[in-house]
């Protein structure tokens, strides 16, 4: 399987925009950017910007990987898929706004009904509540993939509580300091109105009876979440307080956070904490992270949440694979990005293809996220074949399979000098009262590992600067 | 049948609390066969109650007391009127599809155990209503049902394998063998008149529901192994315990939560005065 790359297309050519980059990597002697590189580490670890993953317990924490070499997107490239992804999260928000509306979607038989009612994202303490100005998702996270010169395919769509946009600007940070000089042959677009932008999206989703310079604070699990590194930077460049559960109270349905001027209410929470544990008195009874009664205040209309409470039933791995009916249901255009082919094991036909071409396939958890929970079939053993094939047996439902795309590749440093590497790039699109956002570019995750195809951080991945070249 | 509820929640705090909120499903409503003749719920302190729907159509009121707060009781009186309909519910409030209840949920999570139960005993031949009634059977026959005083929950799949549960644990089991076999299936939180014939009335008690597609939704107490009679007054339903309780809480400060639960639900006597 050979992969479109980045900087070579086929191979044989050097891609327009890679010219400068390419010239720059030859003529940089190899002992300078191997310290470059070494600084660029140290930047990292001096920042103490880490993540921890879970089921390791030889660390808690740890670096992600950066590569210096740039991933780079032409003006056009981006044009294309910034449309597509306004068009996609345009969709995503009145898909929500249906399921817990209207249901037109359902009548009109685009999803199969069960798929959302069964979902236990689908939450229903939502179900004809109307959330602030109609926005559901307002900060989403779409990971997406090139598999040849013009085809991008929707790989996954994060709409709960997307991380790694801090990657993406301390990236960028670290390639600003380190390499200046390239900076002045590229013109690159700026990343580093994303908080801004974050900034006013919020404020423009706070509920009606808030003043006009609404309170929002980000509202963290703590400090032994695998993103709280994220939570603190993110708070930092808003200029907002970080709080934990515990620093929040709800009385008589309003927010309040604790301050040493005593309590101040709250009109927006920018959560990171996922809707099972955001209130014990409605969801996990168990939860010591979120805030008691603080569902009681966002459906009195008195606080706004950001992501909304159920987006969870948008971005299911199941719903996911009907996502270019919704497109074009919802908006009237045919779906500008792709979505990956997707066998639903729910139907037998499709689950008794899968099951005849496991080791073909990528199989994935429904319910799962983050790499976890992942058949990666050309790159399995037979063992791991075994015990799939019987999961997809006893519970079909809970699993969809992809056929093993050829992910795009990018010039990496290896151990051996510089290798193509497959590559992924999550954008960034925000949702407000006045529209659409999107910084150019987002993060782009590399699989360090020869011929790896999984780029998530806690299963050996790396990240790159993602370059969008204004000219 | 008449029947008169009378039902105190206490708690009691060594260190008094700052401040509780409180989320309650103790409201009962209309429906063919229930007919609300009077209810009241009266918090011993002073504090602000707001009473909303939830997506299933209960009642929920939400309380928050300002402390310091060394006791609090909620005090539910009420008289419901019912009558005897072979456990079928209709003319009730239906907000959901019933797709929602055949969900899994964290206490009706099926093992291979509950699964391999589940189709012995009902996965064979019949209409699907008989198909449940084998099931309550068998749940009522492997099941012994304890006084839930003092005791939590542990989910349907730990309930089955200890054998002996409380009573909603016992309803969370019916409902995940359900569920398996493709039936929507519901938790009922409520109240049994106490009658001669049935072991498990002392009050308060909880049950299940299922739905038919061309009955609607019918009760199962296998506790009691019957579908519920004129003896049964429903309150809230939901996906589970969790879903449906009663009561949920937090509290600022107060330690040394003591909870104290005093329940009674009799065939009310006589003409009633305050009607």
């Amino acid at each position: 399987m050979v992969a479109f790359d980045e900087m070579t297309g086929s191979g044989a050519e050097l891609r327009p925009a890679y010219e400068a980059l390419d010239r720059w990597l030859k003529e940089t002697p190899a002992d300078q950017l191997a310290l470059r590189r070494s600084q660029a580490e140290l930047f990292f670890r001096r920042i103490g910007i880490t993540f921890a993953v879970y089921g390791d317990e030889d660390s808690t924490e740890r670096l992600i990987p950066f590569d210096i070499i740039p991933r780079v997107l032409t003006k056009p490239e981006w044009t294309k898929l910034e449309k597509g992804l306004r068009q996609r999260v345009t969709a995503l928000n009145m898909f929500l706004a249906d399921v817990y509306g209207p249901k037109e979607c359902l009548k009109a038989g685009i999803i199969p009904p069960d798929l959302v009612y069964r979902n236990a994202c689908y939450q229903l303490e939502m179900v004809d509540f109307k959330v602030p100005h109609g926005v559901y998702c307002h900060i989403a996270g779409i990971d997406v993939v090139r598999v040849d010169a013009d085809t991008f395919y929707v790989l996954e769509d994060n709409a709960r509580t997307p991380s790694g946009v801090s990657y993406m600007m301390e990236n960028r940070e670290v390639m600003l300091r380190l390499f200046p000089e390239l900076f002045s042959t590229h013109r690159v677009a700026p990343v580093d109105n994303y908080p801004d932008q974050l900034l006013a999206t919020l404020r423009s989703v706070a509920p009606r009876s808030a003043p006009s310079d609404p309170t929002i604070c980000l509202l963290t699990p703590g400090q032994f979440n695998s993103a709280f590194y994220e939570h603190s930077f993110l708070a930092d460049k808003l200029g907002v307080e970080l709080v934990e559960g515990s620093d929040l109270l709800v009385k008589d349905d309003v927010v309040y956070m604790r301050t040493t001027q005593g309590p101040k209410r709250v009109d927006v929470i920018y959560r990171r904490i996922d809707d099972d544990f955001i209130d014990p008195l409605v969801f996990r009874g168990d939860s010591v992270l979120g805030v008691p009664g603080i569902i009681g205040a966002y459906k009195a209309g008195n606080v706004t949440l950001a992501n909304a409470v159920g987006t969870g039933v948008a971005d299911d791995k199941a719903v996911y694979s009907y996502m270019p009916e919704i497109v074009k249901f919802f908006t009237g255009e045919e779906p500008i990005l792709k979505n990956v082919p997707t066998w639903r094991c729910r139907e037998p036909e499709a689950n008794a293809y899968v099951l005849d071409n496991l080791e073909h396939l990528v199989v994935k958890e429904v319910n799962g996220s983050g790499g976890y929970g992942m058949l990666v079939g050309p790159h399995a053993n037979k063992a791991q074949i075994e015990t799939f094939r019987r999961k997809l047996k006893a519970q079909p439902e809970g699993f969809i399979a992809q056929p093993t795309l050829a992910l795009s590749t990018c010039p990496t440093f290896v151990a051996s000098g510089v290798a193509p590497r497959h590559v992924d790039l999550r954008p960034y699109v925000l949702s407000g009262a006045n529209g659409i956002s999107c910084v150019p570019g987002g993060l782009t995750r590399v699989a360090l590992k020869e011929g790896s195809l999984v780029v998530n951080s806690s299963q050996g991945g790396g990240t790159k600067d993602t370059w969008v070249l204004d000219a | 049948m008449r029947i008169r509820i009378s039902h105190t929640i206490s708690y009691e705090y060594a260190e008094p609390a700052r401040h509780i909120t409180q989320i309650l499903r103790l409201t009962p409503l209309d429906h063919d066969g229930q007919h609300v003749m009077s209810w009241r719920i009266e918090p011993s302190i002073d504090g602000r109650m707001r009473a909303t729907r939830d997506a299933h159509g209960n009642v929920v009121h939400s309380f928050y007391a300002d402390g310091p707060i060394s006791s609090l009781s909620i005090h539910i009186d009420g008289v419901v009127e019912t009558t005897d309909l072979a456990g079928v519910v209709r003319g009730g409030i239906e907000r959901v599809p019933c797709d929602v209840y055949r969900r899994d949920t964290l206490l009706t999570e099926q093992d291979e155990a509950l699964r391999s139960f589940a189709e012995e005993t009902a996965g064979g031949a019949g209409t699907e209503l008989s198909q449940m009634h084998a099931l309550m059977a068998a749940v009522n026959g492997r099941m012994t049902c304890v006084d839930a005083t003092g005791r939590t929950g542990v989910g349907a799949a730990a309930a089955f394998q200890a054998k002996e549960a409380i009573a909603q644990d016992i309803a969370h089991v019916f409902m995940a063998c359900a569920r398996h076999l493709g039936l929507p299936a519901r938790y009922v939180s409520g109240y049994v008149a106490q009658a001669e014939d049935l072991p498990h009335a002392n009050g308060a008690h909880a049950w299940a529901e299922v739905h038919f597609d061309d009955y609607g939704w019918i009760g199962f107490d296998c506790a009691n192994a019957i579908c519920p009679i004129d003896t049964h007054v429903r309150v809230a339903v939901g996906l589970d315990f969790a879903d449906a309780a009663p009561v949920r809480g937090a509290r600022q400060g107060g330690e040394g939560e003591l909870l104290n639960v005093l329940v009674s639900a009799r065939e009310a006597e006589g003409r009633l005065s305050n009607q």
